[in-house]
């Protein structure tokens, strides 16, 4: 009686735990996340080791457009932008990797935190 | 979708509450297990499994104690558990957390070897161990010589050990450290130490003298450090470079000294960083050559050595880029990308990386450096033309702003890491 027990409460955690996959509402947003993760072009992913939620002295990019992203990129390469660090990562770009990079960065949802 | 019970999610769901994933799923996602949890091996589960994968990620401490920022816990003025981080969000997020020790890979079977015998399998496996210290490089060093003379470069009980002697030191004591040659982690983290280790001194027992003995002429940031030594602690800091006879050859321990090429310096505290090596595990899955390190390729993070085993941060051989948190943070999304587009028989593409590092040469005094890399002639190159350091002469306005960004990479990196 008391194995016939536990084996039904084992199957109903199964049955629970593939239910609570199932219904995951985040899988659709998980779905697109992992799209644009495979998308993001060169040097796309290492900006948020810096730029995160707002809050901070570091810039969020989230309530950047796409235009905007690459602006500043270009001021900071060029030099008409002052920066303490900017100017030396945005150098490492060509004008074409800084475009991808902005379109990518802003097309990105907000995380939670962020300003957009 | 949600609602009906297919066989499949069926499966899925038990999948998900077993430690192992059936092989004989159909279209089953592939599965990586990563192995560390600092800033490449977090990052990088929870990037793979944003990208689709079952990933277990292996970690046999609870607790993660940051390296980066412990220097301001030698200083005194920052609490050892701002430093601490644990893995709660990274599982509820999907990732499976194994708390134990990885103690054997079988590459050819593609099994990981668990400290209680158990096996798990992989598509792909992600070694991210970091460092471990050398307790064979400097004869009289071993580990009850670290008891005695810390090393701190693991953060922990080590920062803390260390942090104890500081503050049990009397006014008019002399510190030395020890500072190995290339490669170990953190190019720049000896002299960030020193620096803020003077900047306790100064302000709380400024008749104490500090001796940093470098095995090497040149360093990360090393105009920078120097000019801000000599404008702040010169009467408390001096630094023997390797053409001053700074090499460290031996140890003793029993009297606390340090034996150079040239002399001998007894300390009433002592700080051994020795030589370093990839995490233990590297070279148990023969991912490691003759230098200790894991040669890589530098568009996947493959090993040269081992199909199937990818190395990120401290461990790998990165080329140009240093080994630091930011570069294994940046580098284990990429090489997350990587095994996704792998997987899924594509190849994969040509990453671009950037490395920042700031260092406080006191607290409201901060410096940089930064890179950017790329593939190069089989190895992650410098971009040329971008990188480089802070400005020199910038204005104290400007070393202030730099500081601030320091707390706020912290925050922001480990909140992406951790959080």
């Amino acid at each position: 009686m008391m194995r016939s027990r536990s084996r039904l409460v084992m199957q109903l955690q199964v049955c629970l735990s593939a239910l609570a996959l199932a219904c995951l509402p985040a899988a659709p947003a998980f779905a697109q996340d992992a799209a644009a993760l495979l998308k993001a072009p060169a040097g796309a992913t290492s900006c948020s080791g810096c730029h995160g939620a707002s809050g901070s002295a570091l810039p969020t990019l989230s309530n950047l457009t796409a235009a905007q992203i690459e602006d500043a990129m270009t001021a900071f390469s060029s030099g008409t932008r002052e920066a303490t660090l900017m100017n030396r990562i945005a150098k490492g770009y060509s004008p074409e990797e800084t475009r991808a990079i902005a379109v990518w960065i802003a097309a990105q949802p907000a995380k939670a935190g962020a300003s957009k | 979708m949600s609602g009906s019970l297919t066989r499949r999610s069926w499966l899925g769901g038990f999948a998900a509450a077993t430690l192992f994933a059936p092989a004989v799923l159909a279209q089953a996602k592939p599965r990586v297990i990563v192995i560390g949890g600092g800033y490449g091996g977090a990052t990088c589960a929870r990037n793979l499994h944003r990208l689709g994968m079952a990933v277990t990620l292996i970690e046999e401490n609870a607790v993660y104690t940051s390296c980066p920022f412990s220097n301001l816990v030698l200083h005194g003025s920052r609490d050892i558990a701002a430093q601490q981080f644990n893995y709660d969000a990274i599982a509820r997020e999907g990732v499976e957390v194994v708390a134990m020790r990885a103690q054997g890979v079988d590459g050819a079977a593609r099994r990981v070897l668990l400290s209680d015998g158990r096996t798990l399998a992989y598509d792909r496996l992600v070694l991210s161990p970091g460092i471990d210290v050398r307790f064979d490089a400097l004869p009289g060093y071993d580990s009850s010589a670290a008891d005695i003379m810390p090393h701190a470069w693991k953060a922990g009980a080590q920062t803390l050990l260390l942090r104890k002697q500081l503050e049990a030191m009397p006014d008019g004591g002399t510190f030395v450290m020890s500072v190995p040659n290339n490669p170990y982690r953190c190019p720049p983290g000896p002299y960030e130490r020193a620096s803020l280790i003077a900047h306790y001194f100064k302000t709380q027992k400024p008749k104490s003298k500090l001796i940093v003995l470098d095995a090497k002429d040149v360093f990360s940031k090393q105009r920078l450090f120097l000019d801000a030594w000599k404008a702040l602690y010169p009467d408390i800091l001096e630094y023997v470079p390797l053409a001053s006879g700074g090499k460290t050859t031996e140890i003793d321990a029993k009297t606390k000294t340090v034996i150079t090429e040239f002399g001998a310096h007894k300390g009433d505290v002592v700080n051994v960083i020795p030589p370093q090596r990839a995490g233990a595990i590297a070279e148990v899955a023969g991912a490691t050559d003759r230098s200790g390190w894991c040669p890589i390729d530098p568009v996947t993070f493959e090993s040269k050595l081992q199909p199937n085993i990818h190395v990120i941060g401290d461990a790998a051989i990165a080329g140009a880029m240093p080994k630091s948190a930011f570069s294994a943070n940046a580098q284990a999304k990429a090489c997350a990308q990587a095994i996704a587009l792998l997987t899924s028989g594509q190849a994969a593409r040509e990453p671009k990386l950037i490395n920042t590092c700031y260092s406080l040469v006191a607290p409201d005094y901060g410096i940089s450096v930064a890179g950017v890399y790329q593939p190069g002639k089989g190895i992650l190159a410098d971009v040329p033309g971008a990188g480089g350091v802070s400005q020199l002469n910038a204005s104290p306005g400007a070393r202030a702003t730099e500081a601030q960004y320091a707390h706020d990479w912290f925050n922001i990196t480990t909140a992406e890491v951790f959080g």
